[in-house]
């Protein structure tokens, strides 16, 4: 437990340090938002509620892609080993997709921030879209952690990554884009339950064979 | 022979329901009519598929528990041909989804979850062909095939019931019980699942046989060089 903790911190230090991925990112999030603002909202309104959720959830995919693909794609080689000899795999693992949970929320909490700013808020029940972010966030972490480990090993990484990550993302994105649809209508959260209690279930599941095959994909 | 009655078996039933499939009788209703006939080449497909990827991946996690040449060719192997069924799955829906909702591609939730399940596969083959280090591959695929499998169990079973679909048999469509009150389809249904089984287990066993063939070509080659 401790170990994990001392791990949450490290990686925090490293971004704080290396301030350019970081403002890469959020540079990255802020342009394709742009893009979407220029491209649907700019003279011709063409932003229904259907497109925007489209859009969101795009954006926030494309952006969470390329954060989590970083978290070992990114490493200089031979640092995974120094890991090796100081913790188990599996503290490993787990504080990467804390760290990378934390800053997929970061992230997609921006992006709804600079969807509002641009383009417009659609999102009637805001509660329950902060908890489906959250959800999604976590999804997304427990899924593309374990993958980013498996896409550094390979040689071209960035496009295999991608090819990955897309099917297994599908069935979260599919539930998240419904409840998405429910919030935009202003629908008692009641309705939304049994959805987000799947997504959850979704969520515990990807983590739970992360957590067993993680350890495999370091041996080498 | 004593270990080929399984063979014989299987080219039986598949004869069997490919004459029964065509000829026999079929309950009459609308829209659907003869294309009902679907049902004996269609659904055994996913049921193969389904079948021959769920062994994939149980070879897979015996890759992982005990690392050899031969659990690493099986799972690739059940993989390689399950795709081909889930290709011929897609293929003989489209057929059926023309004459019955009017286009080759309607958008089902079902269509698009099998588009997906298939999209799976064919990261893991990439997957395969970008690692070059035979037994990190091995290893490699063998994770994201059960983590693959994991993830797509909720993609074909479970988000096609939560939603409304045209496929028969969910969404308030007649499914396979509404048919057949008098149980004649099953009949010919059931043989052909178990015949097309047999056959993918049959083919998924020369490819293997092949590989390993392939492999000791190369290894006393590598001797006598």
């Amino acid at each position: 437990m401790k170990a994990i903790g001392q791990l949450i911190l490290k990686e925090f230090k490293l971004e704080l340090r290396r301030k350019a991925v970081v403002s890469g990112l959020a540079l990255y999030l802020f342009s394709t938002v742009f893009i979407s603002y220029l491209a649907f909202a700019l003279r011709q309104n063409l932003i229904t509620p259907l497109v925007w959720s489209a859009l969101f959830w795009i954006t926030i995919l494309f952006t969470a892609i390329n954060t989590i693909a970083k978290s070992f794609i990114g490493e200089k080689r031979g640092l995974d080993i120094y890991f090796y000899s100081i913790a188990s795999p599996v503290e490993v693992l787990l504080s990467k997709i804390i760290y990378n949970f934390l800053l997929c929320l970061l992230l997609s909490l921006t992006g709804y921030l600079l969807f509002v700013l641009f383009l417009n808020d659609p999102i009637q029940d805001k509660l329950t879209f902060v908890v489906t972010l959250i959800l999604a966030s976590g999804g997304f972490a427990s899924s593309l952690t374990l993958l980013s480990g498996i896409a550094s090993k390979a040689s071209n990484s960035n496009i295999l990554m991608a090819v990955l990550s897309f099917p297994v993302i599908i069935s979260i994105l599919l539930i998240v884009i419904r409840i998405t649809k429910n919030c935009m209508d202003g629908l008692d959260p009641s309705v939304s339950y049994d959805k987000l209690l799947s997504l959850l279930a979704i969520n515990a599941l990807v983590a739970a064979v992360s957590y067993l095959l993680f350890p495999f994909t370091w041996k080498s | 022979m004593k270990s080929n009655w399984w063979k014989i078996l299987s080219i039986i039933l598949l004869v069997y329901s490919i004459i029964g499939g065509l000829l026999f009788a079929v309950p009459r209703l609308n829209i659907v009519n003869e294309t009902i006939r679907a049902l004996y080449f269609h659904v055994p497909m996913w049921f193969g598929m389904v079948v021959l990827f769920l062994a994939s991946t149980i070879y897979a996690i015996k890759y992982l528990r005990n690392p050899n040449f031969q659990n690493d060719t099986y799972s690739v192997e059940f993989a390689n041909v399950g795709l081909v069924f889930g290709l011929l799955g897609i293929f003989t829906g489209m057929i059926w989804a023309n004459y019955t909702w009017g286009s080759p591609w309607h958008g089902d939730p079902k269509q698009n979850g099998a588009a997906i399940a298939l999209l799976v596969y064919l990261a893991y083959f990439i997957l395969r062909g970008s690692v070059n280090n035979e037994e990190q591959r091995a290893r490699l695929s063998a994770v994201y095939n059960i983590f693959a499998f994991v993830a797509m169990v909720p993609l074909i079973f479970i988000i096609p019931r939560m939603t409304s679909s045209m496929h028969p048999g969910s969404g308030g469509n007649p499914g396979f019980n509404m048919y057949d009150l008098d149980s004649k389809m099953r009949m010919v249904f059931y043989p052909a699942v178990i015949g097309w089984i047999l056959l993918g287990v049959w083919i998924t066993s020369l490819r293997i046989r092949m590989r390993i063939a392939e492999e000791k070509i190369i290894e006393s080659e590598n001797e006598n060089a």
